[in-house]
């Protein structure tokens, strides 16, 4: 099936999205039809996502299975999409998080129809914004999925929902704005919204910092960063646990995706000269946000700030780059880094989603996220047991695990930067550990702590469904990581070789 | 192909005619037959549709008639098309909520297609004198309509209201029209815009008239600081009224900008891009803080109005062609939000009781998932969030400021767009989060339904298939 004369992308962006569609309109007297459909329409686009990854060629950076069609003529906007190695893998990842969580929404009761159309609307939206190579496309992408999300935290949270979901749709929104003038301005010099074009666009050195700038602002609230990050900890601990696990599996790898495709590439010069700020602002995450997270008593928040400290390594592994070229002259270490960064993405989409489950499989039961409700549970719970500490443990970097793979990557490569650098990093083993493993003790260890536990029953069919799966593919990526590190390597080595050659002076 | 006079003006005379037809007819029809009354009213706009689109004229080509005091070009016979559009969903909208208040009279029809009379001459202008005529027509309807409640109070005191405010702010129009005069010599639009390139842009008495007559427009537009009126009227006037007047004679002020700054002082650009900045900036700060402070949803449509102005004269200072049809999407899109918005609003009041305040949008989602589904996609399109069709209003204009260097001005405009998205998901929240406090059931005609449910439809259409509409407004500059 050489390059697809089909459009398999289109497919995998417009089915979930489709199939939401039509699942709105299901009664709410007829909710196993809406879930069976939703689940029919998740598996096709996972297997869709099968067949690409299948046809793709790893030998090449250049963008594939593309499509192109006038969009808005009158702009010169195309209906443009295409993936590459980086692109592909969180395709990939999006749809198998949609399939999972289409499965563990089986038990809501409230509003199932809209609950599953949502969630899948939301799913083609997220692979539609990383398939895009038109910039406007992508925005539009970008933005349209806060709708569903902003319903899903809103509609099926929490007690604090409403807070929490404005306090989400707000942030994310001031964030992107400021992107949307840089895109227009960009557009304005270029003449054209196509990415490859943004790409080769010649920018002074003052342009490219305010337009890094006006990204960082768009991607740092979607990673999210530290400062910006207070809206992840509240719309974790209120959204449903689907919600959760797509917020953190799938969007925040949206961040780092387009520092990857739109700020480093399109303002190379801004960001060298700001990488300090980039780093920084990661290693504040990595160290700070981990203790943060030490001190939390809410399992969710908890992960919640694990992810942000996670997330931190992978912006650090971006962000390296360019001290790494100008240390060693090669840029070697800079594709370790960023290769690092972008398994780190994938892995932290399984760990964090499959840990935000975890928590989901005890709420279902206890209904309670506070750790001092539990106590024990490895007693009653056996077998969730063995998976929760595999996830716990994959979370504070076991080798073997792919909560390994990535970091091991990133601390390589920071070596190649800065012995400080390498330091800060590497404390997350440490903070890491400790958190993860003294939430461990103090859930699954230890005598049963009360009567909820003492009557809690071990995982049902479904639930062990979403484990094996997550167990899998966690320790898969973690013994043999080579695949996806293969499929990523021209892609990378070519956006190395973008960016640290200048764009000032053509 | 010569076109005689009368042809040209084809649908202004069928328009006005069919007004005095409407207002006779109505007298020999009988309470129990108005409905008549309202299909002869559609009919008029189906008809004026159809004979407008019969003579277009080619794009990129204007065609004066009447001594040069009318023009015809492909921007004007667009916004009538649209104008007709709006009004039909207009008087179908209304019509359920007038039936309901015990309004239904076919003054309200006369005296609406009288208003578009006003908006479609003013569309056609090529003369200060049409240019006032039209803004006169269309004024003096407006405040009879505001007032058609003889026994409400509050609909009385919103017409004193309007009417003392909009006569003032025509007054000031008009002074600012003679001191031109003076200045010029000239009430042809073109003969000025003439003389202006012949080098009398740095007249004193022209940039006083120029002032007077952008204030003037301010005013009609209600942008900040000549918005008080707007909220007070909103608010007084029947929900049938305000949903005319938040759409309609938004699309004729439009033109009434872009013919008398673009065509008439087009090389006074660098004067009126200043005041316009400053108006721009003001509305999109102040409508959209004030609207959080709403619990009215008169007000705060109202308020949001005021927000969107500051859109639309963003593209209009942008100065440019692609400023213009910028701005002329804009207002398009901007009046069937609008129009849904209070459609929705009407679907909701029962019992002749208006349900005016933001609680009675609670649980909408439980009682009416449809309805609240359409009012998602209108607020999500008010609020600027693509795919819908608002975005692709508001990305544009936001194109044309920037291009025409006001970055500052874009940057600000989003800003605003994000304070702004705070209410509008207020609304979503009232509807989708919240408890329904009432359980009647929601009920409106068929017709009603059907139009609401293309008009809340378009928002997602327009959006994802906005190129079409896109290149329409892009062509129509040429």
């Amino acid at each position: 099936m050489n390059a697809m004369n089909w459009p398999i992308l289109s497919l995998i962006v417009w089915l979930p999205i489709v199939a939401g569609v039509a699942i709105l309109f299901v009664s709410e007297a007829r909710a196993a039809l809406g879930k069976t459909i939703a689940l029919a329409a998740s598996l096709v686009a996972l297997l869709l996502t099968i067949v690409a990854i299948s046809g793709f060629d790893t030998t090449t950076a250049a963008m594939q299975f593309q499509e192109k069609a006038v969009w808005i003529e009158a702009f010169s906007i195309h209906y443009h999409l295409g993936v590459d190695g980086l692109s592909l893998p969180l395709i990939a990842l999006t749809a198998l998080i949609t399939v999972i969580v289409v499965i563990a929404g089986w038990s809501i009761r409230d509003r199932v129809s809209q609950y599953m159309g949502a969630f899948l609307i939301l799913s083609g939206l997220m692979s539609g914004m990383f398939a895009a190579l038109d910039a406007m496309l992508f925005y539009v992408f970008f933005e349209a999925m806060l709708v569903p999300m902003f319903l899903i935290i809103g509609i099926w949270g929490g007690p604090n929902r409403i807070l929490a979901t404005i306090k989400f749709f707000l942030f994310t929104f001031f964030g992107s704005v400021f992107m949307l003038v840089a895109l227009i301005w960009l557009y304005l010099q270029a003449g054209s919204f196509a990415v490859a074009d943004l790409h080769q666009l010649p920018l002074s050195l003052n342009a490219q910092i305010w337009i890094f700038l006006a990204f960082l602002i768009a991607f740092a609230v979607k990673v999210p960063m530290w400062p910006v990050h207070t809206w992840l900890p509240d719309a974790h601990v209120e959204a449903p646990t689907g919600g959760s696990v797509v917020l953190a599996a799938v969007m925040l790898k949206i961040g780092g995706y387009g520092f990857v495709r739109y700020s480093l590439p399109i303002a190379p010069d801004g960001a060298a000269a700001l990488d300090w700020l980039v780093i920084g602002l990661s290693l504040v995450a990595i160290v700070y946000i981990g203790f943060v997270a030490l001190a939390q008593r809410d399992m969710k928040k908890l992960i919640a700030y694990s992810s942000i400290s996670h997330m931190g390594f992978a912006t650090l592994g971006m962000f390296l780059t360019f001290a790494i070229v100008q240390n060693t002259g090669q840029i070697d270490g800079a594709v370790l880094g960023i290769s690092g960064a972008m398994v780190q993405m994938i892995s932290h989409g399984f760990i964090s989603g499959a840990m935000f489950l975890a928590v989901g499989v005890l709420y279902d039961r206890v209904h309670s996220r506070e750790i001092s409700a539990y106590g024990g549970v490895a007693n009653t719970m056996p077998w969730f047991a063995m998976f929760a500490v595999l996830f716990f443990m994959a979370n504070s970097g076991l080798p073997g695990t792919s909560g390994f793979v990535g970091e091991f990557m990133v601390i390589l490569a920071a070596f190649k930067a800065d012995f400080w650098f390498a330091f800060f990093a590497a404390m997350t083993l440490i903070l890491g550990a400790s958190y993860s493993l003294w939430l461990v003790k103090r859930v699954f260890y230890g005598e049963v702590a009360n009567d909820n536990v003492a009557s809690l029953s071990d995982l049902n069919a479904r639930e062990w469904t979403v484990m094996v799966v997550l167990a899998v593919l966690t320790l898969g990526l973690g013994l043999w990581p080579y695949p996806l590190i293969e499929m990523m390597e021209p892609s990378v080595a070519n956006l190395v070789d973008h960016i640290t050659t200048t764009k000032i002076n053509p | 192909m010569i076109l005689s006079d009368l042809q040209l003006a084809l649908p202004e005379i069928f328009v006005a005619a069919m007004a005095c037809v409407v207002l006779v007819a109505d007298l020999f029809i009988t309470e129990q037959r108005r409905g008549l009354t309202h299909t002869l009213a559609l009919l008029t706009l189906v008809f004026a549709a159809i004979i407008t689109l019969r003579v277009m004229v080619p794009v990129g080509d204007s065609v004066l008639a009447f001594s040069e005091t009318f023009v015809r070009d492909r921007f004007g016979d667009i916004i009538k098309l649209f104008a007709y559009l709006v009004l039909a969903g207009v008087f179908v909208y209304a019509k359920h909520f007038l039936r309901v208040a015990g309004l239904f009279k076919g003054e309200f029809y006369s005296l609406s297609l009288f208003a578009l009379l006003g908006v479609m001459i003013m569309v056609s202008a090529a003369n200060l004198v049409t240019v006032y005529l039209g803004l006169e027509l269309l004024a003096l309807s407006s405040y009879a309509l505001v007032a058609i409640d003889r026994d409400s109070a509050s609909g009385s005191e919103a017409a004193m209201k309007y009417f003392i405010l909009g006569s003032l702010a025509s007054g000031i129009l008009l002074y600012g029209m003679s001191l031109v005069y003076g200045a010029t010599g000239t009430l042809q639009l073109g003969e000025i815009s003439q003389a202006l390139a012949g080098g009398m842009s740095d007249n004193l008495m022209l940039s006083f008239g120029l002032a007077f007559m952008v204030v003037g427009i301010a005013f009609k537009l209600g942008a900040v600081p000549f918005h008080m009126w707007l909220p007070d009227v909103y608010q007084g006037a029947p929900a049938a009224v305000t949903l005319l007047i938040s759409s309609l004679p938004k699309l004729g002020y439009l033109a009434l900008a872009i013919r008398l700054l673009a065509d008439g002082m087009g090389n006074m650009h660098a004067d009126w891009q200043a005041m316009l900045a400053v108006l721009a900036a003001l509305s999109l700060i102040l409508g959209n803080v004030v609207a959080i402070a709403q619990s009215n949803i008169k007000r705060m449509l109202a308020y949001s109005t005021i927000s969107h102005v500051g859109f639309i004269l963003l593209g209009i200072l942008a100065a440019s062609p692609a400023g213009y049809a910028s701005a002329m999407f804009y207002t398009i899109v901007y009046a069937m939000m609008s129009a849904g918005a209070f459609a929705v609003m009407i679907l909701l009041s029962g019992n002749g009781i208006e349900a005016e305040n933001l609680d009675d949008f609670k649980g909408l989602a439980k009682r009416s998932p449809w309805y609240a589904l359409m009012m998602l996609m209108i607020m999500f399109s008010l609020a600027g969030i693509p795919v819908f069709v608002g975005f692709f209003a508001k990305w544009q204009v936001i194109a044309a400021a920037i291009q025409a260097g006001f970055v500052g001005l874009a940057v600000l405009a989003v800003i605003t767009a994000v304070i702004g998205a705070f209410y509008y998901l207020r609304v979503v929240k009232l509807m989708y989060f919240d408890e329904p406090e009432s359980t009647a059931p929601v009920t409106a005609p068929i017709d009603f339904r059907a139009v609401l449910s293309v008009n809340g439809l378009a928002m997602l259409g327009l959006g994802i298939f906005s190129g079409g509409l896109i290149g329409v407004c892009v062509r129509a500059f040429g």
